[in-house]
């Protein structure tokens, strides 16, 4: 077996047994992503000369049997986090010369163990988009069939991740950006709770939505590197204070008894007939594991999607003001005042998909409409907030499809933004509530694309779903299915 | 038509964005579709109900004000995109 083809606890038994280095294994993955990428484009930039440094920390580490659950494994980090001294765009033209002056702390808790950074992976400028079109860097290609897209916005993460070039990623998840480009690539991909990750130094898009998660080829794998990143950080003042749990510790629980919810909602006319056969599969694999199925209701999941576009816009217009010339990135030649500078460097920096979102929540909260849209959303939010607080009274997990079809082709949705809004239907809902979801594959189309299973948690209980997860993985094959290249 | 040209106009200065005829044209158009979207929200009664500005209770975070190491001069000026050792240059404000 190729080294780049191990999972994260293989590899490590291989690096604590002496049997391979670190610098091996990361040769083995630059060599991996050199051969792959120009198929697949998840990486904007790959950090070959501080990987090989950073690998060589970790095996003196390893010799001096001081590693930790991450040291000398190789990681590709999506190119929204701030790596210091590393050129980070967002996936956008206005920051393509924007060398980041410090690390996000997802990124310094990585290097405190000496993982090994390959690169800063693709995504949809300031992670707005659901199939990584819109990027200023060149679509991503799904590996599955490099006609369709991986999903969005952390395409690049789950690309990478199916394509063997990294053995684990980290991505942010705003409205199903780990969870939806994980599932149409056969991969896991966590969104934690909000206030689970600092969000410290991640480029922001929506500042009450956006979630740090982890993507890897399986759910021990993903367990790990949230184990790595989450907890409280002074730095975020809305992350939360609480003790995180050994995820790895109860990943093998036994399930029986556990009570998994059906959403009606989520199992709708228009739902793709090969994504429902492999859910209501799953459905079977739980009900033989000793799980409890029960039909549940969440009333407003259909308002969900207009309620998100409305408060994710609302708050990206006010994040993205600062993208204006003076300090940082794209400043345009062409300007004669410091006002048209502004609005110049915008128009040339920010690509369409941005400007649309930029110019619909400067509408939402402008004089007039702020009470019709923006307040309506946030009084829309709080109704989908309840529906979970109340169905989690009754069952522990819900089961839902990721994504109402397999991954689309390139180029179908990307004139059509409101189609293209409404790929998100499932992995919306979770974003207003807060809560925590999981993205595992459960499947593949009849055309050989893969389908993924979302299991949705209580807030701050991400440890179920790990184990929840887990259990189906010990049951089926899906997450051992790799894509040929 | 939900948002008048003149509207969308407006907003674009709003946001400090220069469009031009074709992308103006283009962004009512698809803001007219997206709000006759949103538009399905008024279906529910919203009365009494509390807004949710962020899912996590939060007080004040507060902390000690004490000096923390910061970015140098040189370091904060580094991405500067007119190099001025003194600080961030920019077009003549006052004529």
């Amino acid at each position: 077996m190729k080294l780049y083809d191990l999972t994260l606890t293989e590899l490590r038994a291989r690096l604590d047994n002496r049997e391979v280095s670190s610098v091996d294994v990361t040769r083995a993955f630059l060599d991996r992503i050199a051969a792959t990428d120009d198929k697949i484009n998840a990486f904007i930039t790959v950090c070959e000369a501080e990987a090989l440094a950073a690998a060589k920390a970790a095996d003196r580490r390893i010799a001096a049997n001081e590693a930790g659950a991450l040291t000398g494994i190789p990681i590709a980090v999506k190119d929204i986090f701030n790596t210091s001294g590393i050129l980070t765009t967002c996936g956008s033209k206005i920051l393509n010369n924007y060398i980041a002056p410090y690390d996000a702390t997802v990124i310094a808790r990585l290097k405190q163990q000496d993982a090994v950074i390959l690169g800063k992976l693709n995504m949809d400028e300031f992670a707005m988009g659901s199939s990584n079109e819109c990027t200023a860097f060149e679509p991503v290609h799904n590996p599955w069939n490099t006609d369709r897209v991986p999903g969005g916005s952390s395409g690049g993460s789950a690309a990478s991740v199916a394509a063997s070039q990294a053995i684990a990623t980290l991505g942010t998840d705003t409205g199903g950006s780990v969870r939806q480009p994980a599932a149409h690539c056969g991969v896991v991909g966590l969104k934690p709770t909000y206030g689970r990750v600092s969000r410290y130094g991640v480029i922001a898009y929506a500042s009450s939505l956006d979630q740090v998660g982890p993507l890897a080829r399986n759910i021990g794998d993903c367990a790990l590197l949230l184990q790595t990143v989450a907890g409280f950080d002074p730095a975020d003042s809305t992350s939360v204070d609480i003790p995180v749990p050994d995820y790895s510790a109860t990943l093998s629980e036994d399930i029986t008894g556990l009570r998994i919810g059906l959403p009606k909602e989520y199992f709708i006319e228009g739902l793709d007939d090969d994504v429902r056969r492999a859910v209501d599969q799953a459905i079977a694999t739980y009900r033989n594991l000793g799980a409890e199925l029960v039909e549940v209701s969440l009333p407003h999941t259909d308002y969900a999607v207009a309620g998100y576009y409305l408060i994710a816009t609302a708050e990206a217009s006010s994040n993205l003001a600062r993208y204006d010339g003076v300090r940082f990135g794209l400043r345009s030649a062409e300007s004669d005042s410091l006002i048209d500078m502004y609005t110049r460097s915008r128009a040339e920096g920010f690509g369409i998909e941005v400007k649309r979102r930029i110019m619909l929540g400067t509408y939402a909260l402008s004089s007039g409409y702020y009470d019709a849209y923006y307040l309506k959303a946030q009084k829309v939010r709080t109704l989908v907030r309840q529906d979970f607080t109340r169905v989690f009274e009754d069952v522990d997990v819900l089961l839902t499809p990721v994504a109402p079809t397999p991954a689309f082709p390139l180029g179908e949705k990307v004139d059509d933004p409101l189609q293209m809004y409404l790929s998100d239907i499932f992995t919306i809902p979770v974003n207003l509530a807060g809560t925590c979801a999981i993205s595992l594959p459960c499947g593949f189309s009849d055309g050989g694309l893969p389908i993924g299973l979302q299991l949705i948690g209580k807030p701050f209980d991400e440890a179920t779903i790990l184990k929840t997860g887990y259990a189906f993985e010990q049951a089926t094959e899906w997450h051992k299915k790799k894509a040929a290249l | 038509m939900k948002i008048s040209r003149a509207e969308v106009e407006h907003v674009s200065r709003l946001a400090r964005l220069t469009l031009t005829d074709r992308e103006l044209d283009a962004m009512q158009d698809e803001m007219d579709k997206f709000l006759g979207y949103v538009e399905q929200l008024n279906q529910l009664d919203t009365e009494g109900i509390v807004p949710t500005a962020h899912v996590v209770p939060m007080e004040n975070a507060f902390r000690k004000d004490e000096v923390q190491p910061g970015f140098t001069r040189e370091q904060a000026l580094a991405n500067a995109p007119e190099p001025d050792p003194a600080g961030f240059r920019v077009p003549r404000v006052i004529e």
